[in-house]
């Protein structure tokens, strides 16, 4: 990645991920101590790149900007006197540390790199045959988006059920079908997914016990699973239903 | 019947990793129909675990291995035999992941779920457009939203990262335990008085002025 060594006339400039790149870069080729930056010396350097980078980069230009001023204020704070600073840490501390962090992330990117490269020279058996698996997987409770992929399963099925109709005014609240829900699961220990709109006519109130639905769901009030890949998704009380 | 050489048609002919929970089902479920008595009690994760031991000892005469990745087992050829395999495919290998999306990669894989100001802070660059390629390329999704002001989205590695990377799971990943405890750096909107973040102070210092 580190191209700026390359023998001949013309700087080229390495491309940087970002301003900490950058920095890790600059305190990299003037062999500093991550832990002991020379500020002075480093904030000169990343000025000195920051104009090539406003030039040819103005999409990253504003967080190497953010990096650009953050340097220049530990710059002020450390050449003032040591009395009249403020009180508190080293003023390089916080970015020191956001350096370190950032580094270990940025190498545990190349090793990811590595991995990927081992996993591309190995090859699994390339399987044609399109039958159908029926290996149980237990798959247990049901997520979000499962529901949002339900929900618009029977949106589909009452947009072909929609014609001609009377217009009349809309009277279900998110409230009520709350309390809809509610009730039938006091009767009925599981309810249906889908039976849940079997009386359901019109898309609004469709949306609305969707909605009602969803936000028992956030309040941990019911819950949601699945027996098997294909199966209906059932609804149930929650282990715990303290009313928030 | 050797189960052995049953687990080994069994991998042969799976198209996805299998679980040694899924190997113990398809054990029982088949000897049921071969007249074979498998006992649940007795298919312990544990015990194929073991059974999957013994069986990378047999493959060590053939060009084939084990590999444990995305929470299950697969057959695969050994990596010396790629140059031969890849000349027999023509592969348009889809491109590497750039380095900036390998390291927003990274932290998301380490600290998931996670939300895209969470990353900006540990990278100290705007990350959307290298979301939306992760996402493309189907090693990321969106877990939810944070139970925090604004509910941003938050982002998790897919069963397909891992099996991209080769990792058997999460805890598979390169220096796990240390990148799991570092304290990630507070993302710009979220107010903690007892440790000011430098550039909120000086964003500050200049409003004052």
């Amino acid at each position: 990645m580190l191209n700026a060594d390359l023998p001949g006339w013309r700087v080229s400039l390495p491309v940087f991920d970002g301003p900490l790149d950058l920095l890790l870069y600059l305190i990299k080729k003037e062999e500093m101590n991550i832990y002991d930056i020379e500020v002075g010396k480093i904030t000169q350097q990343y000025l000195l790149h920051l104009d090539m980078i406003t030039q040819t980069d103005l999409e990253m230009a504003g967080d190497f900007l953010v990096v650009a001023a953050t340097l220049l204020y530990i710059k002020s704070r450390t050449s003032l006197p040591e009395e009249e600073s403020e009180e508190g840490e080293d003023p390089r501390w916080e970015l020191i540390r956001q350096l370190v962090e950032y580094k270990k992330f940025k190498d545990a990117s190349f090793e990811l790199q590595l991995r990927e490269g081992r996993r591309e020279k190995i090859y699994y058996r390339e399987t044609e045959q399109q039958r159908p698996t029926i290996i149980p997987t237990g798959l247990g409770e049901v997520g979000v988006f499962d529901l949002v992929k339900a929900f618009q399963r029977i949106l589909d099925r009452a947009r072909e059920k929609e014609g001609f109709r009377e217009i009349y005014e809309e009277r279900y609240t998110v409230n009520d079908k709350i309390q809809y829900i509610l009730d039938r699961l006091d009767k009925e220990e599981t309810v249906l997914f889908t039976a849940l709109f079997n009386d359901v006519c019109s898309r609004p109130e469709i949306v609305v016990t969707f909605l009602a639905l969803l936000e028992l769901v956030r309040l941990k009030q019911i819950k949601a699973r699945q027996s098997d890949a294909f199966s209906e998704i059932e609804i149930y009380r929650g282990p715990t239903p303290t009313l928030v | 019947m050797d189960s052995l050489k049953i687990i080994e048609a069994i991998l042969f002919a799976a198209n996805r990793p299998l679980s040694e929970e899924e190997i113990a089902a398809l054990l029982i479920r088949g000897g049921e129909t071969a007249g074979l008595l498998f006992e649940l009690e007795s298919l312990s994760a544990e015990v194929i675990r073991q059974m999957m031991l013994e069986y990378t000892k047999r493959l060590e005469e053939t060009s084939l291995q084990l590999v444990s990745v995305a929470g299950g087992y697969r057959l695969a050829t050994r990596e010396e035999f790629a140059p031969w395999i890849s000349a027999m495919f023509d592969e348009a290998k889809p491109p590497r992941l750039s380095s900036p999306a390998l390291e927003t990669l990274a932290v998301i894989a380490y600290r998931q779920p996670i939300s895209r100001a969470e990353i900006e802070a540990v990278r100290g660059v705007a990350v959307g457009g290298v979301l939306e390629t992760l996402v493309d390329r189907a090693v990321i999704r969106v877990a939810g939203r944070a139970d925090v002001p604004g509910r941003p989205l938050i982002y998790e590695t897919t069963p397909f990262f891992l099996e991209h990377f080769g990792l058997r799971d999460l805890n598979d990943l390169p220096n796990v335990e240390e990148l799991k405890r570092v304290k990630l750096p507070d993302p710009p909107i979220l107010e903690n008085p007892q440790q000011p973040e430098l550039l909120h102070e000086s964003s500050g210092h200049t409003q004052e002025n």
